[in-house]
């Protein structure tokens, strides 16, 4: 029978059992009373650092205090005034590093309120209960193109589609959700959250989704603009980073963010093959998600392997914390320069680094761990899109999300910035502000 | 560990910690396990007339107000007085003093306003052996609509007749308990020294509708779509229980007069605070109807420690201790000027305090670069809501200014002169300063 134990990549490993329980939601939800308690611990402060720590602003104050007041209904409406995915949000925003970490109860005693808990209560309740909660503004005969059906398109196509416009997004793949439908843990969004969540963001109605259209593909920019009143382009970062180096070719080194949709697209995580030794190379939070998953699936050993030192780290202390926990080695300051093995990885070779000059160098010192599955999470990139400027990497915009051509917006991991889901959802939501003040402006 | 034994009108008690005439003290079960878990002494549920008892509704007869975590701030109850016959009550009072002789046994009464009444109930309580009685003439549901309770002790005229029938006919202490529905406590709190009481015990409960269902528009507690007030009790109560007891302890007319203090009593420094204020013991109910007799235990150990951090031996050298400093508003020291102080390093920036001040005071904080906040002294008026408001202890402090410094709000010289409202040159009535 397979086991952790079993040698190279296999199914199995694990019984469905135990997967089950391994995969469960990593938060439990509040019950009410829960809730209650933890909403009186808000201080209602003034001009609240937890909302400036908020990239969608949502007045969390306030939407605590209608759940300590019995209406967590009324408080989802507040989240959801500001951030459409809020339910995602709560559940897969890195509080620790925003809200939470601002909260002034972390200050006091190093326990913030927990704000992403009370956040999923609330919008948990309504959209248990209650159809979508906003209304359509009369059709203004407007028409936007939005391209990407991830967090930054919904955003934008919601909060378009609220102002009356007739909404067409145009999306690569066959489903909805972008990352949070590909790319993010399993144990963080259960039970088809994402895809329930767009379904219910679609509610608003003048949304329609073109699948299996990719930029540059089956639609061009040009076309988008000919035919629409403006586009907004939410595309995301289609390609990934390389890693060059010996061995690299060999077959189990894989892209972290295959192995993680993969998983979340699997409907028995039992036929789901994983390495016995799997090593992830990054120190992000795809980096973690890929590596707590395959530990969760039945890998015997996982390390994370990350080039920096552990401040350094792009992935928080919590995240960090929960790979420790779930059996994660998580090491600092390495860099692979090798991958051994006859055909298939074998074993990873990695280089110690240090600071010299304030510049990451290797020492010469290398080790060896064995591998039969690597997962590089170095980073994903943009497939360029042609006509528009770049600011480094990615496309140049403006604070509304303009970007270099007219009548194209931009937002989400595409464009400057934190790439997080919320971060994604105030581009697209501001960016469609910025469409709908245009649209109208030149409709007189 | 300090000695807690407690006298009260020659009725001595283990420690000053009395269950109050309610639910807890309604039967000899209760009172026997009260007696175990500690309890100095017991009124017992207040007795009527002979003949059938009261009947009580059959549904809910308490309601609550919840703080967080639906901690109990408050209950309210349309109890009445005991609804078990007289001499049930009377019998079990016997056995139970009987076996308890070192504890307090009181019996509270509430029968009609006639003197046969009072005079054929007397002595059949005293047959008991119990230490004294308590009058209740504060029940403000109920009874009260029939001529008793509240009724009673909303008339001083009534109060001082029905103690004066009480102290004719009854050889034992007498205590009147007031009612707080009143304008003036001083007045019926004289009728009862007038009639002869040994003591005074306040307060009873408040009028009061806890809530409102707004399903069905009715009050709670809810009885078939209706409700009607209660009587008000619990920790809510207490500030105002503190007000009344001070200004029977201070005022000529009663100075002196015992005290039995209730209201809100759950903790060791409850029970200090009523003391300090003139109580020679208190009585508790909601407390250990929230949490069970045992809660007796902390009250004993906490007001021990207390007493032997403090150099007390006995709870007489500290009863009434601070009366003297209960004063009139006109006597307060108006050179006495303090300025709000925020202690930067414990500040946790949650900005309550300026909030406060800036919507509702003064505008005396200022908010600056990177969420530090500040006390404009210029604006201070040291009205201690910034302190009121903020979660830290003692991170906000009222400092006294130094006299011969200049108080910038005022512009005026800091004095360490004691000068009050009644020579204040902006006070018409003012008398010439000496």
């Amino acid at each position: 029978m397979t086991s952790p134990q079993t040698p190279g990549i296999q199914s199995g490993r694990l019984s469905q059992d135990q997967l089950a329980r391994n995969f469960e939601d990593l938060h439990t939800p509040y019950d009410a009373h829960e809730a209650a308690v933890a909403a009186d611990r808000c201080y209602f402060c003034h001009d609240a650092p937890c909302v400036t720590a908020c990239p969608t602003e949502i007045d969390i104050p306030l939407f605590i205090r209608q759940i300590a007041t019995g209406q967590p209904e009324a408080a989802a409406k507040t989240i959801f005034e500001q951030n459409i995915l809020g339910g995602m949000c709560a559940r897969v925003c890195p509080t620790e590093t925003l809200c939470e970490e601002a909260c002034v109860r972390e200050t006091a005693e190093g326990k913030p309120v927990e704000i992403g808990r009370l956040q999923r209560y609330s919008t948990d309740a309504l959209m248990s209960r209650q159809g979508h909660p906003f209304a359509r503004a009369p059709e203004t005969g407007k028409r936007v193109a939005v391209v990407g059906a991830g967090p930054a398109g919904l955003s934008c196509a919601h909060r378009l589609a609220m102002k009356g416009h007739a909404v067409t997004i145009y999306e690569a793949r066959p489903k909805p959700g972008g990352l949070n439908e590909f790319g993010i843990a399993a144990y963080k969004t259960v039970d088809g959250y994402a895809a329930r969540e767009v379904d219910w963001l679609m509610g608003i109605g003048g949304i329609s989704i073109e699948y299996g259209s990719a930029l540059g593909v089956e639609v061009s920019l040009d076309g988008l603009r000919e035919n629409f009143d403006a586009v907004f382009l939410g595309v995301g970062l289609a390609g990934v980073n390389l890693l060059e180096l010996e061995g690299g070719e060999k077959s189990g080194v894989e892209d972290a963010v295959h192995f993680i949709s993969d998983l979340r697209q699997s409907a028995d995580l039992a036929a789901l093959p994983v390495g016995r030794n799997v090593v992830v190379i990054g120190g992000g939070m795809t980096a973690v998600d890929a590596a707590v998953q395959s530990k969760l699936l039945g890998a015997e050993s996982v390390t994370l392997a990350y080039r920096r030192a552990r401040e350094e780290m792009p992935a928080s202390g919590f995240e960090q914390d929960l790979a420790a926990s779930k059996g994660v080695r998580l090491m600092f300051n390495v860099m692979p320069v090798a991958m051994h093995g006859n055909g298939a990885v074998r074993e990873i070779e990695l280089e110690y680094t240090a600071l010299v000059d304030g510049k990451l160098q290797g020492t010469g010192e290398t080790t060896r761990l064995p591998a039969d599955q690597v997962f590089r999470a170095i980073g994903q990139t943009l497939a360029p899109v042609d006509g528009l400027d770049l600011e480094g990497r990615k496309l140049r915009v403006t604070d509304t999300g303009r970007t270099s051509v007219a009548g194209v917006w931009a937002g989400g991991d595409c464009t400057p910035g934190e790439d997080l889901t919320v971060v994604a959802v105030a581009e697209g939501r501001d960016a469609a502000e910025d469409i709908h003040a245009t649209l109208m402006a030149a409709a007189g | 560990m300090a000695d807690l034994t407690t006298d009260f009108l020659g009725i001595t008690s283990p420690n000053p910690f009395w269950l109050a005439s309610a639910p807890p003290t309604d039967k000899e079960y209760n009172v026997r396990r009260a007696f175990e878990a500690g309890w100095g002494g017991v009124v017992w549920k207040t007795l009527g007339e002979e003949g059938p008892p009261v009947v009580n509704v059959n549904g809910p007869r308490y309601g609550v107000v919840h703080g967080a975590d639906r901690r109990v701030l408050g209950i309210n109850n349309i109890e009445l007085i005991t609804d078990r016959p007289l001499e049930t009550n009377l019998e079990e009072m016997a056995r139970v003093k009987a076996d308890y002789p070192d504890r307090a046994l009181i019996a509270s009464i509430m029968v009609p306003c006639d003197e046969a009444s009072w005079k054929a109930i007397l002595p059949r309580v005293a047959e008991t052996g119990c230490d004294g009685i308590e009058l209740n003439f504060g029940c403000p549901h109920g009874m009260s609509e029939r001529g008793m309770g509240s009724a009673v002790g909303q008339v001083p005229e009534y109060i001082e007749m029905v103690t004066r029938w009480c102290k004719q006919y009854y050889d034992k202490p007498v205590i009147v308990k007031l009612t707080p529905n009143i304008t003036d406590i001083r007045k019926p709190a004289a009728a009862a020294k007038n009639g002869g009481a040994d003591a005074v015990s306040l307060i009873n409960t408040i009028n009061s509708i806890t809530s409102v269902d707004l399903d069905n528009f009715a009050p709670e507690p809810t009885i078939d779509g209706k409700g009607s007030h209660g009587g008000y009790c619990g920790p809510a109560v207490k500030p105002i229980a503190l007000s009344m007891v001070s200004e029977i302890a201070r005022s000529q007319d009663t100075q002196g007069l015992p005290i039995s203090g209730i209201g809100g009593v759950t903790t060791w420094r409850d029970a200090a605070e009523f003391m300090v204020l003139g109580c020679g013991n208190v009585q508790v109910c909601t407390a250990a109807m929230t949490y069970g007799f045992r809660i007796v235990e902390e009250m004993k150990r906490g007001l021990s420690q207390w007493m032997d951090e403090k150099g007390y031996r006995s709870t007489s050298e500290f009863i009434g201790k601070a009366v003297p400093n209960v004063t009139d508003w006109q006597y307060l020291n108006l050179n006495y000027v303090t300025k709000a102080k925020i202690d930067q390093d414990a500040c946790i920036k949650c900005g309550r305090c300026y909030a406060a001040c800036e919507d509702t005071s003064h505008q005396a904080i200022w908010m600056k670069e990177g969420r530090v906040f500040e006390v404009n002294d210029a604006e201070c008026v040291a009205c201690n809501l910034c302190i009121d408001v903020c979660p830290v202890e003692e991170c906000i402090t009222m400092e006294r200014m130094e006299a011969g410094s200049t108080d910038p709000r005022t512009g005026k010289t800091v004095s360490d002169d004691y000068a009050n409202w009644t020579t204040h040159p902006n006070n018409p009535m003012a008398k010439a300063a000496e």
